[in-house]
Protein backbone atom coordinates (compact mmCIF):
# COMPACT_ATOMS: atom_id res chain seq x y z
CA UNK A 1 0.00 0.00 0.00
CA UNK A 2 0.96 3.66 -0.20
CA UNK A 3 2.55 4.73 3.07
CA UNK A 4 1.97 8.25 4.30
CA UNK A 5 2.91 10.21 7.37
CA UNK A 6 0.79 12.84 9.08
CA UNK A 7 1.96 16.39 8.61
CA UNK A 8 2.59 18.31 11.84
CA UNK A 9 -0.62 20.01 12.91
CA UNK A 10 1.15 23.40 13.08
CA UNK A 11 1.89 23.18 9.37
CA UNK A 12 -1.77 22.50 8.56
CA UNK A 13 -2.91 25.33 10.85
CA UNK A 14 -0.67 27.75 8.94
CA UNK A 15 -2.07 26.60 5.61
CA UNK A 16 -5.75 26.89 6.57
CA UNK A 17 -5.51 30.06 8.64
CA UNK A 18 -7.01 32.29 5.95
CA UNK A 19 -9.97 30.11 5.08
CA UNK A 20 -13.34 30.24 6.82
CA UNK A 21 -15.04 27.06 5.67
CA UNK A 22 -12.86 23.99 5.46
CA UNK A 23 -13.53 20.38 4.52
CA UNK A 24 -11.24 17.70 5.93
CA UNK A 25 -11.34 14.95 3.36
CA UNK A 26 -10.14 11.46 4.24
CA UNK A 27 -9.63 8.37 2.14
CA UNK A 28 -10.72 4.86 3.01
CA UNK A 29 -7.85 3.03 1.37
CA UNK A 30 -4.10 2.91 2.07
CA UNK A 31 -4.03 5.98 4.32
CA UNK A 32 -6.67 4.41 6.56
CA UNK A 33 -4.58 1.26 6.93
CA UNK A 34 -1.45 3.23 7.79
CA UNK A 35 -3.46 5.23 10.33
CA UNK A 36 -2.79 8.67 8.93
CA UNK A 37 -5.69 9.71 6.73
CA UNK A 38 -8.79 7.63 7.41
CA UNK A 39 -12.06 8.51 9.10
CA UNK A 40 -10.49 8.48 12.57
CA UNK A 41 -7.66 10.80 11.60
CA UNK A 42 -10.13 13.11 9.84
CA UNK A 43 -12.14 13.37 13.08
CA UNK A 44 -9.01 14.03 15.13
CA UNK A 45 -7.62 16.69 12.80
CA UNK A 46 -11.01 18.40 12.46
CA UNK A 47 -11.47 18.44 16.22
CA UNK A 48 -7.97 19.80 16.82
CA UNK A 49 -8.39 22.55 14.22
CA UNK A 50 -11.79 23.54 15.59
CA UNK A 51 -10.33 23.81 19.08
CA UNK A 52 -7.35 25.80 17.88
CA UNK A 53 -9.48 28.41 16.15
CA UNK A 54 -12.24 28.57 18.80
CA UNK A 55 -9.63 29.16 21.51
CA UNK A 56 -8.41 32.16 19.50
CA UNK A 57 -11.90 33.58 18.99
CA UNK A 58 -11.77 32.81 15.29
CA UNK A 59 -14.31 30.02 14.90
CA UNK A 60 -14.35 28.34 11.51
CA UNK A 61 -16.69 25.90 9.83
CA UNK A 62 -14.69 22.68 9.72
CA UNK A 63 -16.49 19.66 8.34
CA UNK A 64 -15.47 16.05 7.86
CA UNK A 65 -15.92 13.56 5.07
CA UNK A 66 -14.14 10.35 4.17
CA UNK A 67 -14.43 8.96 0.67
CA UNK A 68 -13.99 5.36 -0.37
CA UNK A 69 -11.09 6.50 -2.57
CA UNK A 70 -9.77 9.84 -3.74
CA UNK A 71 -8.09 8.35 -6.80
CA UNK A 72 -11.34 7.47 -8.58
CA UNK A 73 -13.82 9.73 -10.36
CA UNK A 74 -16.92 8.05 -9.03
CA UNK A 75 -16.11 8.57 -5.34
CA UNK A 76 -14.82 12.10 -5.83
CA UNK A 77 -18.14 12.99 -7.45
CA UNK A 78 -19.78 12.49 -4.04
CA UNK A 79 -18.58 15.91 -2.88
CA UNK A 80 -19.49 17.81 -6.06
CA UNK A 81 -22.86 19.00 -4.79
CA UNK A 82 -21.31 20.47 -1.60
CA UNK A 83 -18.01 21.68 -2.99
CA UNK A 84 -19.13 25.33 -3.06
CA UNK A 85 -19.78 25.20 0.69
CA UNK A 86 -16.05 25.22 1.34
CA UNK A 87 -13.24 27.72 0.85
CA UNK A 88 -10.58 25.00 1.01
CA UNK A 89 -10.13 21.25 1.31
CA UNK A 90 -7.52 19.56 3.48
CA UNK A 91 -7.01 16.16 1.90
CA UNK A 92 -5.57 13.38 4.01
CA UNK A 93 -5.14 11.12 0.98
CA UNK A 94 -1.78 10.29 -0.58
CA UNK A 95 -0.29 12.61 -3.21
CA UNK A 96 -2.36 10.84 -5.86
CA UNK A 97 -5.64 11.55 -4.09
CA UNK A 98 -4.73 15.17 -3.38
CA UNK A 99 -3.86 15.82 -7.02
CA UNK A 100 -6.86 14.01 -8.41
CA UNK A 101 -9.16 15.99 -6.13
CA UNK A 102 -7.43 19.22 -7.17
CA UNK A 103 -7.80 18.37 -10.85
CA UNK A 104 -11.49 17.73 -10.38
CA UNK A 105 -12.33 20.83 -8.36
CA UNK A 106 -10.33 23.51 -10.09
CA UNK A 107 -11.48 26.51 -8.09
CA UNK A 108 -11.16 25.07 -4.58
CA UNK A 109 -7.72 25.34 -2.95
CA UNK A 110 -6.40 21.97 -1.82
CA UNK A 111 -4.04 21.43 1.07
CA UNK A 112 -2.30 18.11 1.69
CA UNK A 113 -2.60 16.90 5.27
CA UNK A 114 -0.06 14.09 4.96
CA UNK A 115 3.37 13.49 3.44
CA UNK A 116 3.39 10.57 1.02
CA UNK A 117 6.41 8.43 1.82
CA UNK A 118 6.61 5.20 -0.14
CA UNK A 119 5.05 1.92 -1.24
CA UNK A 120 5.45 -0.39 1.70
CA UNK A 121 4.12 -2.93 4.11
CA UNK A 122 2.94 -2.89 7.70
CA UNK A 123 5.88 -4.79 9.16
CA UNK A 124 4.84 -4.44 12.77
CA UNK A 125 2.41 -2.41 14.88
CA UNK A 126 3.41 1.19 14.20
CA UNK A 127 6.13 0.25 11.71
CA UNK A 128 5.82 0.64 7.95
CA UNK A 129 8.70 -0.16 5.66
CA UNK A 130 9.41 0.35 1.99
CA UNK A 131 9.11 -2.60 -0.37
CA UNK A 132 8.65 -1.22 -3.88
CA UNK A 133 9.72 1.80 -5.90
CA UNK A 134 7.42 1.16 -8.84
CA UNK A 135 10.34 0.87 -11.27
CA UNK A 136 8.01 -0.54 -13.89
CA UNK A 137 9.82 -3.80 -14.69
CA UNK A 138 9.76 -6.30 -11.87
CA UNK A 139 12.76 -8.55 -11.31
CA UNK A 140 11.57 -10.22 -8.10
CA UNK A 141 11.42 -13.63 -9.81
CA UNK A 142 15.21 -13.57 -10.10
CA UNK A 143 15.99 -12.13 -6.69
CA UNK A 144 14.17 -14.53 -4.40
CA UNK A 145 11.23 -12.17 -3.97
CA UNK A 146 13.38 -9.47 -2.37
CA UNK A 147 13.72 -6.22 -4.25
CA UNK A 148 17.21 -4.76 -4.69
CA UNK A 149 15.73 -1.63 -6.29
CA UNK A 150 13.80 -0.54 -3.21
CA UNK A 151 15.78 -2.24 -0.47
CA UNK A 152 19.39 -1.79 -1.57
CA UNK A 153 20.61 1.78 -1.05
CA UNK A 154 22.67 1.55 -4.24
CA UNK A 155 20.07 -0.35 -6.27
CA UNK A 156 22.82 -2.88 -7.04
CA UNK A 157 21.68 -5.55 -9.48
CA UNK A 158 24.51 -8.01 -8.78
CA UNK A 159 25.21 -7.63 -5.11
CA UNK A 160 26.15 -7.40 -2.40
CA UNK A 161 28.60 -4.54 -2.59
CA UNK A 162 31.60 -4.12 -0.31
CA UNK A 163 29.54 -2.20 2.23
CA UNK A 164 27.65 -5.26 3.43
CA UNK A 165 28.72 -6.30 6.94
CA UNK A 166 27.09 -9.01 9.03
CA UNK A 167 23.94 -8.75 6.95
CA UNK A 168 23.62 -5.00 7.43
CA UNK A 169 24.05 -2.13 5.00
CA UNK A 170 26.83 0.40 5.40
CA UNK A 171 24.34 3.29 5.48
CA UNK A 172 23.02 2.17 8.87
CA UNK A 173 23.32 -0.78 11.17
CA UNK A 174 19.50 -0.88 11.30
CA UNK A 175 19.14 -1.43 7.56
CA UNK A 176 19.31 -4.99 6.29
CA UNK A 177 21.55 -5.63 3.31
CA UNK A 178 19.05 -6.51 0.58
CA UNK A 179 21.57 -8.78 -1.10
CA UNK A 180 22.20 -10.69 2.11
CA UNK A 181 18.44 -11.24 2.31
CA UNK A 182 18.40 -12.33 -1.35
CA UNK A 183 21.22 -14.84 -0.81
CA UNK A 184 19.52 -16.19 2.34
CA UNK A 185 16.22 -16.58 0.52
CA UNK A 186 17.78 -18.23 -2.54
CA UNK A 187 19.52 -20.63 -0.17
CA UNK A 188 16.21 -21.45 1.50
CA UNK A 189 14.65 -22.02 -1.92
CA UNK A 190 17.57 -24.24 -2.89
CA UNK A 191 18.18 -21.97 -5.84
CA UNK A 192 21.62 -20.64 -5.00
CA UNK A 193 22.74 -21.54 -8.52
CA UNK A 194 20.58 -18.63 -9.71
CA UNK A 195 22.77 -16.28 -7.70
CA UNK A 196 25.68 -17.17 -9.97
CA UNK A 197 23.82 -15.88 -13.04
CA UNK A 198 24.71 -12.30 -13.88
CA UNK A 199 21.71 -10.02 -14.01
CA UNK A 200 21.42 -8.23 -17.37
CA UNK A 201 21.48 -4.43 -17.50
CA UNK A 202 18.13 -3.31 -16.12
CA UNK A 203 15.75 -1.45 -18.37
CA UNK A 204 15.28 1.82 -16.50
CA UNK A 205 13.16 3.39 -19.23
CA UNK A 206 10.09 2.17 -17.34
CA UNK A 207 11.26 3.94 -14.20
CA UNK A 208 10.56 7.59 -13.35
CA UNK A 209 13.46 8.76 -15.57
CA UNK A 210 11.23 8.43 -18.64
CA UNK A 211 8.83 11.08 -17.30
CA UNK A 212 5.34 10.50 -15.87
CA UNK A 213 4.14 7.00 -16.62
CA UNK A 214 0.78 5.81 -17.81
CA UNK A 215 -0.87 2.43 -18.22
CA UNK A 216 -3.27 2.16 -21.12
CA UNK A 217 -5.44 -0.92 -21.46
CA UNK A 218 -7.39 -1.00 -24.68
CA UNK A 219 -9.02 -4.28 -23.58
CA UNK A 220 -10.83 -2.65 -20.68
CA UNK A 221 -11.57 0.71 -22.27
CA UNK A 222 -15.19 1.37 -23.17
CA UNK B 1 -16.81 2.99 52.05
CA UNK B 2 -18.73 6.22 51.41
CA UNK B 3 -15.66 8.18 50.38
CA UNK B 4 -15.95 11.82 49.47
CA UNK B 5 -15.00 12.72 45.92
CA UNK B 6 -15.43 16.01 44.05
CA UNK B 7 -18.88 16.32 42.47
CA UNK B 8 -17.75 18.36 39.47
CA UNK B 9 -16.79 15.55 37.12
CA UNK B 10 -18.75 13.04 35.18
CA UNK B 11 -17.89 9.36 35.17
CA UNK B 12 -18.18 7.64 31.81
CA UNK B 13 -17.98 3.90 32.16
CA UNK B 14 -16.22 1.87 29.50
CA UNK B 15 -15.67 -1.91 29.38
CA UNK B 16 -11.91 -1.35 29.26
CA UNK B 17 -9.74 1.76 28.92
CA UNK B 18 -8.66 0.27 25.58
CA UNK B 19 -12.11 1.37 24.36
CA UNK B 20 -11.22 5.03 24.94
CA UNK B 21 -10.16 6.53 21.65
CA UNK B 22 -8.27 9.73 21.02
CA UNK B 23 -11.32 11.36 19.50
CA UNK B 24 -13.40 10.71 22.66
CA UNK B 25 -10.90 12.73 24.68
CA UNK B 26 -10.67 15.52 22.09
CA UNK B 27 -14.45 15.75 21.82
CA UNK B 28 -14.75 16.19 25.56
CA UNK B 29 -12.43 19.20 25.34
CA UNK B 30 -14.20 20.49 22.26
CA UNK B 31 -17.43 20.45 24.22
CA UNK B 32 -15.82 22.50 26.95
CA UNK B 33 -14.42 20.02 29.47
CA UNK B 34 -11.64 21.49 31.61
CA UNK B 35 -9.87 18.19 32.09
CA UNK B 36 -10.15 14.49 31.34
CA UNK B 37 -8.65 11.64 33.28
CA UNK B 38 -8.75 8.02 32.40
CA UNK B 39 -8.59 5.42 35.15
CA UNK B 40 -7.53 1.98 34.04
CA UNK B 41 -6.40 -1.27 35.60
CA UNK B 42 -2.85 -1.75 36.75
CA UNK B 43 -0.42 -2.17 33.89
CA UNK B 44 0.04 -5.85 33.22
CA UNK B 45 -3.34 -6.69 34.75
CA UNK B 46 -5.53 -5.90 31.75
CA UNK B 47 -8.11 -8.58 30.98
CA UNK B 48 -7.66 -7.73 27.32
CA UNK B 49 -3.87 -7.83 27.79
CA UNK B 50 -3.02 -4.42 26.37
CA UNK B 51 -6.15 -2.27 26.73
CA UNK B 52 -4.61 0.04 29.31
CA UNK B 53 -1.37 0.31 27.33
CA UNK B 54 -3.37 1.43 24.31
CA UNK B 55 -5.16 3.97 26.52
CA UNK B 56 -1.84 5.30 27.82
CA UNK B 57 -0.58 5.84 24.27
CA UNK B 58 -3.78 7.64 23.32
CA UNK B 59 -3.59 9.87 26.37
CA UNK B 60 -0.04 10.79 25.34
CA UNK B 61 -1.24 11.56 21.82
CA UNK B 62 -4.13 13.64 23.18
CA UNK B 63 -1.75 15.61 25.42
CA UNK B 64 0.48 16.40 22.44
CA UNK B 65 -2.44 17.60 20.33
CA UNK B 66 -3.89 19.65 23.19
CA UNK B 67 -0.52 21.32 23.67
CA UNK B 68 -0.36 22.21 20.00
CA UNK B 69 -3.86 23.69 19.83
CA UNK B 70 -3.30 25.78 22.95
CA UNK B 71 -5.57 23.90 25.36
CA UNK B 72 -2.72 22.36 27.34
CA UNK B 73 -1.62 18.75 27.50
CA UNK B 74 -1.50 18.79 31.30
CA UNK B 75 -5.32 18.75 31.35
CA UNK B 76 -5.39 15.08 30.43
CA UNK B 77 -3.97 12.29 32.58
CA UNK B 78 -4.01 8.54 32.96
CA UNK B 79 -4.19 6.78 36.30
CA UNK B 80 -3.91 3.09 37.06
CA UNK B 81 -5.40 1.24 40.01
CA UNK B 82 -6.95 -2.10 40.80
CA UNK B 83 -10.71 -2.49 41.20
CA UNK B 84 -10.30 -2.94 44.96
CA UNK B 85 -8.70 0.44 45.46
CA UNK B 86 -11.66 2.74 46.07
CA UNK B 87 -9.71 5.11 48.34
CA UNK B 88 -7.07 5.52 45.64
CA UNK B 89 -9.78 6.38 43.11
CA UNK B 90 -11.05 9.05 45.50
CA UNK B 91 -7.51 10.34 45.99
CA UNK B 92 -6.87 10.55 42.23
CA UNK B 93 -10.18 12.36 41.73
CA UNK B 94 -9.26 14.92 44.38
CA UNK B 95 -5.77 15.27 42.89
CA UNK B 96 -7.11 15.82 39.38
CA UNK B 97 -9.77 18.24 40.63
CA UNK B 98 -7.12 20.30 42.42
CA UNK B 99 -4.87 20.30 39.40
CA UNK B 100 -7.61 21.45 37.03
CA UNK B 101 -8.72 24.16 39.47
CA UNK B 102 -5.15 25.37 39.56
CA UNK B 103 -5.03 25.46 35.75
CA UNK B 104 -8.35 27.30 35.56
CA UNK B 105 -11.05 26.88 32.92
CA UNK B 106 -10.16 25.51 29.51
CA UNK B 107 -9.58 28.18 26.82
CA UNK B 108 -12.29 26.48 24.75
CA UNK B 109 -14.87 26.98 27.50
CA UNK B 110 -13.78 30.58 28.02
CA UNK B 111 -14.04 31.29 24.28
CA UNK B 112 -17.46 29.61 24.05
CA UNK B 113 -18.81 31.59 26.99
CA UNK B 114 -17.50 34.79 25.44
CA UNK B 115 -19.21 33.88 22.18
CA UNK B 116 -22.51 33.36 24.00
CA UNK B 117 -22.15 36.64 25.83
CA UNK B 118 -21.37 38.51 22.63
CA UNK B 119 -24.35 36.95 20.90
CA UNK B 120 -26.72 37.88 23.75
Amino acid sequence: MIIVKKKPIEEIIEEVRDFGRILILGCNECVTVCEAGGKKEVEILASALRMYFIARGNEKVIEEKTLERQCDHEYLEEIRKNIDDYDAIVSLACGVGVQFTAEKYLTTPLIPGVNTVCLGANEDRGLWTERCQACGSCILARTGGICPVSRCAKRVMNGPCGGSTNGKCEISKDVDCAWQLIVDRLKALNKLDDYEKLAPVKDWSTDRAGGPRTVTREDVKI
Amino acid sequence: MRLKIPANFRIIRVPCTGKVDLIHILRAFEKGADGVYVVGCMEGDCHYNEGNFRARKRIEQAAKILDKVGVGGERVKMYNLSSGEGPLFAQYSIEMDAKIKELGPSPIRVAKQKQKKDAA
